[in-house]
């Protein structure tokens, strides 16, 4: 179980998530400091550590929409969010997956700042409200990449195979 | 059953017999794009390698094309560094298709992939940008992806887990007035299908409207699928795509070209009769906030620019500089124009029109991405406004929260500069 720390509305896109002026800082252990730099207050509290792991960030639909930068998903994966909303875009879901971000598609979320959330494979439960909201399934076809915990480690190993075969 | 343009293109790709939307594919990729953001792509190929005792080599540095435009050039050590490191890799990797910063062979990607005849009718092509969905001018399926996903593309040659989008219609039908183009027409269209209502899906454009359009116009529509969601936008080849590659492109031998099969199968069909379209308008904050432009007439503009890689080519400054020609920007307006490749830029300097923007009061930038994501020069002031022919308007995008762009045709933008306001180009005299 954890906390909505943050809840924003739909169409939230990656120049909101990562604005494009700090595009030129690029590794995932230094995006995090950048994450929501438009929103002063909630940048701060990020980069206060205030947050514990798995911290969850509620948004309406299309969330990420944009641009494809990455640090729009590696900045969220640094402090360890998980990200709620009721759908996601192409993009951004890509990136989110192959960087092991964890993203929970509930197309009829209801929450407030401050509720807490308890989030199943099928489910999530607002535990303030006591309402329950189903969970739509991430895409078949990436799960392989999930479950290899991302697109890295997921690429290697087909790397080393694609070596031993040549 | 029918397939689509994409899959069609990826029955080539994976040499499966039929392919339809829902399959899960790895189709071979035939152009794999990047710009200053492959620093964070050697970044993450080289993690791919890590502790594998394996060389990192890209699968093929024929088909991996660099260009440097976000940030050209560089506004700062940071930037530089990056490049620096780019380049370093480009040589070590010999990658053949990389655009340095320099007068004669420079621009944006979005440009320089056409202008250069890196992208042929039924490619696969990716990119580390969304607006990659630009190249389906071309008849190619041409989709924006990440960094990491770009890591494993380099090291592997092919997508893994693509899962066959789903494929709309669009049709256009009727002409074009005077001074409405085909920025009305993707604005429009984006408008209709809000900003998220093609995502995951594909737009295939047909009809009278697209067959006499040149290829620029293309490319401007291809370019804004992506504010709808779009995973691509894709028009079928035909003999202008023919015209474009060998004039214009240098390319001597094009592939032969293929169309979706009339049986296919499209998730839904949208006709557009573009006769009755006016100048469009999207206004803040998002892409799909569109409006005729009457209902905008008269808004304040402290900033026009004109330029990107949706509306910064020949024809755009073409227009821009008939309408500026004699004419001065208005007091408290700034003008910014940057042309999409530096050829664009020789060409409109030979042509004259570079001369009338400065003459006019437009300051000539160089080419690049810039001023459209508020990343180099031209940021916004707080409480600004500012009309663009860029693709993008949400908040913060021209570098400061709170300011407001609006999106429109390079001919209303040149229009309002003259005035000032938000001005209809069809009200103007010239």
């Amino acid at each position: 179980m954890a906390k909505v720390v943050y809840k924003v509305g739909d169409d939230v896109s990656t120049d909101i998530i990562y604005p494009g002026r700090f595009m030129a800082t690029v590794l995932p252990s230094e995006t995090p400091q950048y994450a929501f730099a438009d929103s002063p207050e909630f940048n701060a509290r990020i980069k206060s550590g205030e947050f514990p792991p798995q911290s969850i960030i509620v948004a309406g639909k299309n969330f990420g929409c944009g641009s494809s930068r990455e640090q729009a998903a590696s900045c969220l994966k640094g402090p360890d969010f998980v990200v709620v909303a009721r759908n996601f875009s192409r993009i951004f879901m890509q990136n989110a997956i192959n960087l092991g971000l964890k993203m929970v598609i509930c197309p009829t979320i209801e929450t407030n700042e401050g509720d807490e959330l308890e989030i199943t494979a099928d489910q999530v439960v607002n535990k303030n409200s006591g309402k329950i909201f189903p969970v739509i399934p991430m895409p078949k076809a990436r799960q392989a990449i999930i479950d290899a915990g991302g697109l890295i480690p997921f690429a290697r190993q087909l790397v080393v195979e694609a070596q031993g075969k040549g | 059953m029918g397939m689509t343009m994409v899959e069609k293109i990826l029955v080539r790709a994976t040499g499966q017999a039929e392919v339809k939307a829902g399959d899960v594919l790895e189709p071979k990729v035939d152009l794999a794009m990047s710009h200053e953001n492959g620093a964070l792509v050697i970044n993450q190929f080289n993690d791919i390698y890590k502790g594998t005792g394996l060389e990192a080599r890209v699968w093929d540095p024929s088909r991996i094309a660099i260009i440097f435009d976000h940030r050209v050039p560089a506004e700062s050590s940071k930037t530089a560094t990056n490049q620096k490191k780019i380049r370093d890799f480009v040589a070590k990797q010999g990658i053949s298709k990389f655009h340095d910063i320099r007068g004669d062979g420079g621009g944006i990607c979005h440009q320089i992939l056409p202008e250069y005849g890196y992208v042929r009718p039924g490619h696969v092509v990716v990119g580390t940008d969304s607006h990659t969905t630009s190249h389906g001018a071309l008849g190619a399926f041409s989709f924006g992806i990440g960094a990491t996903e770009m890591a494993a593309v380099w090291a592997l040659g092919k997508m893994l887990n693509v899962e066959v989008p789903k494929t709309i219609k669009v049709i256009c039908e009727g002409k074009f007035k005077r001074h409405v183009a085909p920025k009305d027409l993707i604005l429009h269209l984006v408008g209709k299908l809000t900003a998220e209502g093609a995502n995951f899906k594909v737009i295939e454009f047909h009809g009278p409207v697209i067959e006499s359009m040149p290829t620029s116009g293309r490319l401007v529509i291809c370019n804004m699928t992506v504010e709808a969601g779009a995973t691509s936008g894709i028009v079928p080849p035909d003999a202008e795509t023919v015209r474009y590659l060998k004039e214009e492109a240098g390319v001597e031998e094009v592939p032969e070209l293929f169309g979706p099969d009339p049986d296919a199968v499209y998730e839904q069909e949208i006709t557009i009769n573009v006769s009755k379209l006016q100048p469009q308008i999207a206004c803040p904050h998002t892409v799909d906030n569109v409006k005729p432009i009457k209902q905008v007439l008269g808004v304040k503009i402290n900033q026009v620019v004109i330029g990107s890689c949706t509306n910064g080519r020949l024809d755009d400054l073409a227009i821009a500089a008939k309408i500026l020609k004699g004419k001065k920007v208005a007091k408290g307006t700034r003008m910014l124009i940057f042309p999409a490749s530096t050829r664009i830029y020789r060409q409109a300097l030979k042509k004259g029109y570079l001369a009338t923007f400065m003459e006019a009061g437009a300051v000539v930038m160089n080419s690049g991405c810039g001023p459209c994501l508020g990343i180099h020069q031209g940021a916004l002031a707080d409480g600004d406004v500012a009309l663009a022919t860029t693709n993008r308007n949400f908040k913060g995008r021209m570098g400061n929260p709170n300011a407001e762009v609006y999106l429109c045709s390079p001919a209303v933008a040149a229009a309002s500069a003259v005035t000032g306001v938000i001005t209809d180009p069809r009200k103007k005299g010239e």
